[in-house]
C-alpha cells in the first residue's frame, strides 16, 4: 500500500496545496505514513478508478486467451470467476466477434487536454484561502464527464472537449461558502462534482461558456457529523459517497437504506440534486422521503430550514427548490437523513412467470396490496437470458444436474416456453419472522398469476446484474458494441404497452439507420409504486460498418425518448433531465413550470456562476 | 412507407406494379374438394393473444371501456347496470362472428365452382399477397378493399384461403342478417354485421368499437372493412367514411399496438354482375332486398361470362409513418385510456386524410379494361361510331391513358381491332355493332314512340351501365380535365388565373371525385405536368398555354366532365325554378328526376347522365356544403331552404365552363 500511495504521487505529480481543514481530515494518514510531504496525497478515489471507463481499474470484464469471459479483481461476488456462457451470448445476441476489437486508447494524452483558462486573482484568493486546488489535465478530464456512451465513447478515443479549467477540493461547509463569495466576485462558473455518475450529460461544460469553469469536487466533504439515535437522525457532510455512508453508519448498527445501482461510487449530494431513488425504496423511501434538512451554498448566501420537524406547513417546501435543482443553484453540503437500525435479516427470492403480462399484473397485484418487499424487480425474457448468461461456472456435477433439472421442471413440465417466461427478483428485510412470512404472502400472490418461486441464488444474480451491468458496457466497447440504460415511470395500466412500444421502436429505429445486426433492446420494472412503476431500458447494438455509430445511437435514444413519452411515461424517474434531455422540459412540466424554475435560478444565482446550464 | 412517398412519384408511368397469377388456373387443373379441405395453416401475428370468438365477446363484455359506458347508459336512463349489460350482450350477439374452418371450406369448394363459371380468371398479383404475409405477421392488419360487388368480400376470404394468409374478419351491412340462412353462412365466414345508422346510441357504439378494437389489439384476425361504407353504384370511388378507420386507429393513437397496417385492396371487374341493377337503382328503381330466394333466383348470372377480375394488394401502410409530426400521441396521457373521447380535429382531420389517401390508393391500382376507354369514347358520341374511328381513337386515348399512368390490361400482342372486337363482344348486352357502326344498345318497346317516359328511361339504363366503366377512368383524367375546363373558363392564360378555376371547379366537385381535401396546390401541379408531358400544354413562368397539339387532348378531357358540369347544372336549374317552398329532403331526388326527364324529353338537355340519382345527391350535398343550401330540420323530417341568390350565380358560373351550356 505504501509503495502504491507513493507511486501515485510521483507519478501524478499533483501539487496540492492544503488547507487547515484538509489537514484535520488526513491528519491520520499523514501520521502513519510517518512523511513530511511537500507534494501531498489525497485518499482519491480516482486513483483507483478508471479514467475511461466504469468503475474500479481492478475489476474489467474481459475475453482471456481461451476466449472465456471472466471478470478480473477481488471486490464483487464475479470477480475472479469464468463465465462460461458469456461469450456465445454475447456473440449471439449482437452478431459480435472475439476477432474484430475496438480497444481504447490505452491513457490519457495530456498535449489533447486544452490548457486551462484560469481567473488567475481568483486562484490567487483561492490559495490564500487555503482551499485546495489543482489544474493538473488528469483531475479535470476526470471532472469533464459523467457516464454517458457518447461521453465514454470519446475518452476511449482520446477524444477531449472543453474540460474544467481548475478544480477545487473544500473540506467543509465553510470552505464551499468561501469559494462560492470569491466564485460570485469573480465571476467564475462553478461546477459542482459529487460521484461523477450521471448519466444525463450534467458534468459537461458548456462548451459555449467562456468564463474560467472550476470543478467543485466535494469528495472531501465525507464525514458523519454526528448521530441522533433519539430520533434516529444522521447528520452528514455531503461528498460522502453511498457505499461509504452505508459501512460506517453500520458500523454503528445502523443504516440509511437508500441503495440506488451506483451507490459504490455516487454522493450524498448528487442524490439530493438529481432526486435520487434507491432500490429498497419500499421500506425506505426515496430520497425525498429520507432527507430532514438540506444545508445548500447559493450565490445569495446558505439556504436551510430553522428546524428538523419532521413535516411542516410553511408554504412550498423549500427542499424540493433543492432537489432535482442538479447543480444549477448552489452547492449541497450538509444533509441530515433519517437513520434505520441494520435489519436482523436479509433474503434474496425470485419468480418465474410464464410471460412478462403474468409478471407485471402480479406486481401491480403486489402494489395493490401493498406488500411489496424492500426491492421487486421483472425482468423481461431477454434480460432472464441475459442474466443467465452471466452465470458463473458450476463447481459441481451436483449443481449442474440441479440446474437441468430446475430448467426441465419450468420448461417441459410447467410448460414455460424460454423465449416467453420472466422472472422477478426480491429481496426481503426485517426480523426472520416477518420476512418469513412476507415471503409466503408475496409467493401467493405470485401463484395467482402462474409465478413459481424460483429460488435465492437467481434472486441474488439479478441484483448483481446491477452492479456489473456497467463495466459489461466496456467489454462491449472492446468489441464494437455500444449501449446505454435509460429509465422512465408510467401508471400501471400503460406499463404493458409502454415497454412493448419502446423496445419495438428501439429495433425499429436501429434498422432503419442501418444498424447491422438487431440490438439488445430489453427492460424491467424495477419499482412499484401505488399508482404506477418505474421502467428500466437496456438498449445496446453491434456498430460495424456504422461511420457514425454516436450520432446513430442518440438518434436512437432520442427516438426512444420520444416514445416513452407518447406512451403516457415520464422524462425521468430518478436519472434526471440534465442536458441530455433539456429539450423536453417544457412539455413535461408545462410553459409556466418551467417559467416557475426559471424564475427561482433568476432570484437564487442571478449571474450564473452555477454555469452547468442542466435542466432549465 | 411514409405519407410523403405515397405520391412522391411524380410520373406515375414510372410507378413499378407487380404481376398477376391466376388463381382459378389451379381450380381448373385439380380437385376442388382436395382444395376445400387442404391443410391450412396461416402464419399469424407475432404478439397474438390466441383466444376463441365466443372468448372475445366476453372479453368485450368485461373491457372497461364497455363497462364505464355500461355505467354511463345506466345512470342517464335511470335502467339497472345488469340491464344495460344484458342488452350490450344482445347487441353484441347480433353483431359477432361466428368465424369457423368449416364454413370456410364449404365456401372454398362452392365459390370455386361458382368462380370458375363466372369469370375467366381471377388475378391476384402474387408480390402483394407475400407482403400481406409479412405485414400480418408485423403488426395487426386492416385489409381495404374497394366495393363494387356483393362478389368482394367472398372474393377477399376466398383469396386468402387460397394463399394460405390468416382469415379476416370483415365489417358488413346489416342487410345481410334478413337473409336468414345465408347471413348465418357469412357469419360462420367471419363477417360481423353493423346497423346502417346508430347515430347517437352511445351503448351501441360502445360495443361495437370495442369488438372491433379488440380484435385488433389482440391481433384476433386482419379486420376488413369497405372504406367507402356501401358498394359504388356508379364504378367511380365513394367519398369514404371515416367511423371504423377511427376506430382501427384509435389503438395506435393510445398506444395499444405499436403500429397497424392498412392494406389498400384493389377489386376490379371487367365486367360487373350488377351492371344494369345498378343503373335501374340510379334512376330510382330501389335495390331488392337482399332475400334468400333473391338470390336463388340470381342463378341464371352463373350462366353468363362476366370476363376476368383483378384483386391488387397495395403496399401495406404504417399508421405510425402516417401520423408521424400530425398526431401526439401524449394528448391521451391524461385521460384514463377507457374513457371514450371524441376525436380532437387534427385527428379527425389526419384520419380523414388518410381515407382519402387510402382511396386513391385503391384508385391507382384498379385494373382498366380496354372496354373502360370504349365506354369513355362511346358516351362522348351518344350517336353511335364508325368501328374504325372508335379503333382509332382508342388506340389514342390507350396511349394518353398510359401517359397518365392507367394501370390498362391491354393485351401486348394482339391488333387493336382484335382486343375491340372482343371488348365489344363480352359487353354485347351494352353495345352492339351493325353495319360498321357501333352504338349502345337499348332496349326497344314494342310499337311506342320513342320519345316516351319509358324509352327515356331505357335509353338511361344503358346510358348509365356504360358510364359505371367510363368512371373507372375518371380518377386518372379528372385532374387534368378540371384544368382543360378551367383553362376554357379562364379566358386568360396567367396561371393564378386558370388555379382559381380549377380551384373553384374542385371545390364544386369534391364531392364527385376523390379530391383530397387540402391537397388542391398538389393536384393542380400533378395535372399540370401531366398535361405538360403529353404535350398538351406549356407551362412557362407565369402563364399556361395550350400547345398547338393540345387541341384534341383538351377538348377530350373538357368531354370527359361535360356530363357532370351539366347534371350539378341541372339540378341549379332545379332549385332556382322549380322549387315549391318547403322541399322536403326525400323528396329533392324523385323531384329532380322528373324535372330532368322533362327536359330531355323536350330535347332542351341530351345528358341522360343528369339522371343519375349519385349525381344529384352528390350535386345537393356539394350545394349545401358551399352554403347555397341549407337543411333544416323539423321533428322527424328535413326541409331544403335555398339561397337562391347564390345558386343562381352558381349555375351561372358553371354556364361560362362551356359555351354550349348556356343553351340550357
Amino acid at each position: 500500500m505504501f509503495l502504491k500511495i507513493i507511486h501515485a504521487c510521483k507519478t501524478s505529480k499533483r501539487k496540492v496545496q492544503l488547507s487547515f481543514c484538509c489537514m484535520r481530515s488526513i491528519l491520520s494518514l499523514s501520521l502513519s505514513l510517518s512523511l513530511s510531504l511537500s507534494y501531498f496525497f489525497f485518499p482519491f478515489r480516482h486513483d483507483i478508478m478508471k479514467w475511461n471507463g466504469w468503475g474500479y481499474s481492478d475489476s474489467r470484464f474481459l475475453f482471456n486467451k481461451k476466449g472465456q469471459a471472466e471478470f478480473t479483481g477481488k471486490r464483487y461476488r464475479l470477480s475472479g470467476l469464468i463465465l462460461p456462457s458469456l461469450k456465445d451470448w454475447f456473440e449471439g445476441t449482437f452478431g459480435a466477434n472475439l476477432q474484430h476489437k475496438s480497444p481504447a486508447t490505452p491513457a490519457l494524452n495530456v498535449s489533447a487536454v486544452p490548457p486551462p483558462n484560469l481567473n488567475e486573482s481568483f486562484v490567487e484568493e483561492l490559495k490564500a484561502a487555503g482551499v485546495a486546488l489543482s489544474q493538473e489535465p488528469e483531475d479535470r478530464v476526470f471532472r469533464s464527464h459523467g457516464h454517458c456512451l457518447h461521453e465514454i465513447f470519446a475518452l476511449r478515443e482520446g477524444r477531449i472537449s472543453r474540460v474544467p479549467d481548475l478544480v477545487v477540493w473544500p473540506s467543509c461547509h465553510n470552505d464551499v461558502v468561501k469559494i462560492v463569495e470569491l466564485a460570485c466576485k469573480h465571476n467564475v462558473c462553478l461546477i459542482p462534482y459529487g460521484g461523477g455518475t450521471s448519466v444525463s450529460s450534467a458534468l459537461e461544460c458548456p462548451p459555449e461558456e467562456t468564463r474560467s469553469i472550476v470543478s467543485l469536487d466535494t469528495s472531501q466533504m465525507n464525514r458523519i457529523l454526528w448521530i441522533d439515535e433519539k430520533n434516529l437522525t444522521a447528520h452528514v457532510e455531503a461528498g460522502i459517497i453511498g457505499q461509504d455512508l452505508e459501512r460506517q453508519l453500520n458500523e454503528s448498527g445502523y443504516c440509511t437504506g437508500h441503495e440506488p445501482d451506483s451507490m459504490e461510487f455516487s454522493s450524498l449530494g448528487g442524490w439530493v440534486a438529481t432526486r435520487a431513488s434507491g432500490m429498497k425504496k419500499n421500506i425506505y423511501g426515496n430520497i425525498e422521503d429520507l432527507v430532514v434538512h438540506i444545508k445548500m451554498v447559493t450565490p445569495r448566501g446558505v439556504i436551510e430550514k430553522s428546524c428538523q420537524g419532521p413535516r411542516m406547513s410553511t408554504g412550498p417546501d423549500i427542499h424540493h427548490f433543492i432537489m432535482g435543482s442538479e447543480g444549477t443553484l448552489g452547492v449541497v453540503t450538509e444533509v441530515t437523513m433519517k437513520i434505520r437500525p441494520v435489519p436482523e435479516y436479509q433474503k434474496y427470492g425470485s419468480i418465474v412467470f410464464p410471460n412478462f403480462q403474468q409478471g407485471v399484473a402480479c406486481l401491480r397485484e403486489v402494489a395493490k396490496q401493498r406488500c411489496a418487499p424492500a426491492s421487486i424487480r421483472l425482468m423481461d425474457n431477454e434480460q432472464f437470458q441475459f442474466g443467465h448468461a452471466l452465470k458463473p461456472q458450476v463447481s459441481s456435477i451436483f449443481t449442474s444436474f440441479l440446474d437441468g433439472l430446475k430448467k426441465f421442471y419450468i420448461t417441459k413440465f410447467k410448460g414455460f416456453d424460454p423465449h416467453h417466461l420472466c422472472v422477478a427478483t426480491l429481496l426481503f428485510e426485517g426480523d426472520r419472522e416477518k420476512v418469513l412470512q412476507h415471503e409466503k404472502q408475496v409467493y401467493d400472490i405470485a401463484a395467482k398469476f402462474g409465478g413459481l418461486a424460483a429460488g435465492e441464488d437467481n434472486g441474488q444474480r439479478g441484483y448483481m446484474l446491477t452492479f456489473v451491468i456497467a463495466y459489461l458496457r466496456d467489454l462491449g466497447m472492446d468489441y464494437y458494441v455500444i449501449g446505454e440504460s435509460f429509465e422512465t415511470s408510467v401508471p400501471w395500466d400503460r406499463v404493458l404497452d409502454l415497454c412493448r412500444n419502446v423496445k419495438e421502436r428501439i429495433v425499429r429505429e436501429c434498422k432503419e439507420r442501418g444498424v447491422q445486426f438487431p440490438p439488445l433492446s430489453t427492460c424491467r420494472v424495477t419499482q412499484t409504486y401505488d399508482a404506477g412503476a418505474c421502467v428500466y431500458f437496456y438498449f445496446a447494438f453491434n456498430y460495424r460498418g456504422l461511420s457514425d455509430p454516436i450520432h446513430v445511437y442518440e438518434n436512437v435514444e432520442h427516438a426512444a425518448r420520444e416514445e416513452i413519452l407518447a406512451n403516457g411515461g415520464s422524462l425521468s424517474h430518478h436519472h434526471g433531465v440534465g442536458k441530455l434531455r433539456k429539450e423536453w422540459m417544457k412539455e413535461a412540466v408545462s410553459t409556466v413550470g418551467l417559467g416557475m424554475l426559471k424564475s427561482v435560478k433568476e432570484y437564487v444565482d442571478p449571474s450564473n456562476i452555477f454555469g452547468n446550464r442542466n435542466l432549465l | 412507407m411514409a405519407s410523403k412517398s405515397l405520391y412522391s412519384g411524380r410520373d406515375p408511368v414510372l410507378k413499378k406494379r407487380d404481376d398477376f397469377e391466376d388463381v382459378l388456373e389451379e381450380r381448373r387443373n385439380s380437385s376442388d374438394l382436395r382444395y376445400a379441405l387442404r391443410c391450412y395453416t396461416p402464419a399469424l401475428y407475432k404478439g397474438l393473444v390466441p383466444c376463441k370468438a365466443s372468448m372475445l365477446k366476453s372479453i368485450v363484455l368485461q373491457s372497461d371501456s364497455l363497462q364505464y359506458v355500461v355505467g354511463q347508459v345506466s345512470a342517464e336512463c335511470g335502467e339497472s347496470r345488469e340491464a344495460v349489460q344484458e342488452e350490450a350482450a344482445l347487441l353484441l350477439e347480433e353483431m359477432a362472428h361466428r368465424l369457423q374452418l368449416g364454413t370456410i371450406r364449404f365456401f372454398a369448394f362452392t365459390l370455386s365452382k361458382a368462380f370458375k363459371a363466372l369469370f375467366r380468371g381471377v388475378c391476384v398479383n402474387e408480390e402483394g399477397i407475400q407482403r400481406l404475409q409479412q405485414a400480418i405477421q408485423e403488426h395487426p392488419v386492416v385489409l381495404l378493399p374497394s366495393h363494387r360487388s356483393y362478389m368482394d368480400f367472398l372474393m377477399m376470404s376466398y383469396i386468402l384461403y387460397t394463399y394460405d394468409l390468416a382469415l379476416p374478419v370483415i365489417a358488413a351491412g346489416m342487410d345481410f342478417i334478413s337473409m336468414k340462412f345465408v347471413g348465418e353462412m357469412l357469419r360462420m365466414s367471419g363477417a360481423f354485421f353493423i346497423r346502417r345508422s346508430f347515430g347517437g346510441d352511445k351503448l351501441y357504439w360502445a360495443v361495437f368499437s370495442e369488438y372491433v378494437k379488440t380484435m385488433l389489439r389482440n391481433g384476433y384476425a386482419p379486420i376488413e372493412f369497405f372504406l367507402e361504407g356501401t358498394r359504388s353504384r356508379t364504378g367511380k370511388s365513394l367519398t369514404p367514411k371515416t367511423g371504423l378507420l377511427n376506430i382501427v386507429m384509435e389503438p395506435f393513437f393510445k398506444g395499444e399496438v405499436f403500429d397497424v397496417n392498412l392494406v389498400p385492396v384493389s377489386i376490379s371487374y371487367e365486367r360487373i354482375l350488377e351492371e344494369s341493377l345498378y343503373a335501374r337503382e340510379l334512376l330510382g328503381v330501389p335495390k331488392p332486398k337482399e332475400s334468400t330466394s333473391g338470390l336463388l333466383k340470381a342463378r341464371r348470372i352463373l350462366s353468363e361470362d362476366y370476363g376476368s377480375m383483378h384483386v391488387y394488394f397495395g403496399h401495406p401502410v404504417s399508421i405510425r409513418s402516417l401520423a408521424q409530426g400530425h398526431i401526439s400521441r401524449s394528448q391521451h396521457n391524461l385521460l384514463p385510456r377507457h374513457i371514450p373521447q371524441k376525436p380532437t380535429a387534427d385527428t379527425q382531420a389526419f384520419v380523414n386524410d388518410t381515407a382519402f389517401r387510402l382511396v386513391r390508393l385503391q384508385e391507382e391500382n384498379m385494373v382498366l379494361k380496354p372496354w373502360v376507354l370504349l365506354a369513355t369514347l362511346l358516351l362522348q358520341n351518344p350517336d353511335g361510331m364508325d368501328l374504325s374511328t372508335l379503333t382509332e381513337q382508342a388506340d389514342w386515348l390507350r396511349r394518353l391513358a398510359l401517359a397518365f399512368g392507367a394501370f390498362l390490361d391491354w393485351p401486348d400482342h394482339e391488333p387493336c381491332s382484335k382486343v375491340i372486337s372482343s371488348s365489344l363482344a363480352l359487353h354485347k348486352n351494352l353495345v352492339c355493332v351493325s353495319g360498321g357502326r357501333v352504338r349502345l344498345v337499348v332496349e326497344e318497346l314494342p310499337g311506342a314512340e320513342s320519345a316516351t317516359e319509358e324509352a327515356g328511361f331505357n335509353r338511361a339504363v344503358s346510358v348509365l351501365s356504360c358510364a359505371s366503366y367510363r368512371n373507372q377512368i375518371l380518377h386518372l383524367f379528372v385532374r387534368p380535365a378540371l384544368i382543360a375546363v378551367a383553362m376554357q373558363t379562364a379566358n386568360c392564360s396567367r396561371k393564378d388565373e386558370v388555379f382559381n378555376c380549377f380551384n373553384f371547379l374542385r371545390n364544386v366537385f369534391s364531392n364527385e371525385f376523390i379530391l383530397c381535401p387540402g391537397a388542391a396546390v398538389q393536384d393542380f401541379e400533378e395535372a399540370c405536368y401531366l398535361l405538360g408531358k403529353c404535350g398538351a400544354v406549356q407551362e412557362l413562368q407565369q402563364d399556361l398555354v395550350m400547345s398547338q397539339s393540345g387541341q384534341t387532348t383538351l377538348a377530350f378531357l373538357c368531354s370527359v366532365l361535360d356530363p357532370f358540369l351539366q347534371g350539378y347544372q341541372v339540378v341549379c336549374r332545379y332549385l332556382c325554378e322549380e322549387l315549391e317552398e318547403n322541399l322536403l329532403e326525400n323528396k329533392f331526388v324523385p323531384a329532380v328526376r322528373s324535372f330532368t326527364l322533362q327536359l330531355i324529353l323536350s330535347g332542351s338537355l341530351k345528358c341522360y347522365e343528369a339522371l343519375s340519382s349519385d349525381l344529384q345527391k352528390n350535386a345537393l350535398a356539394a350545394l349545401i356544403r358551399l352554403k347555397a343550401v341549407r337543411r333544416v330540420k323539423a321533428g322527424d323530417q328535413v326541409t331544403l331552404k335555398v339561397n337562391k341568390i347564390a345558386v343562381n350565380s352558381l349555375e351561372d358560373t358553371l354556364g361560362k365552363t362551356n359555351p354550349c351550356l348556356r343553351r340550357l
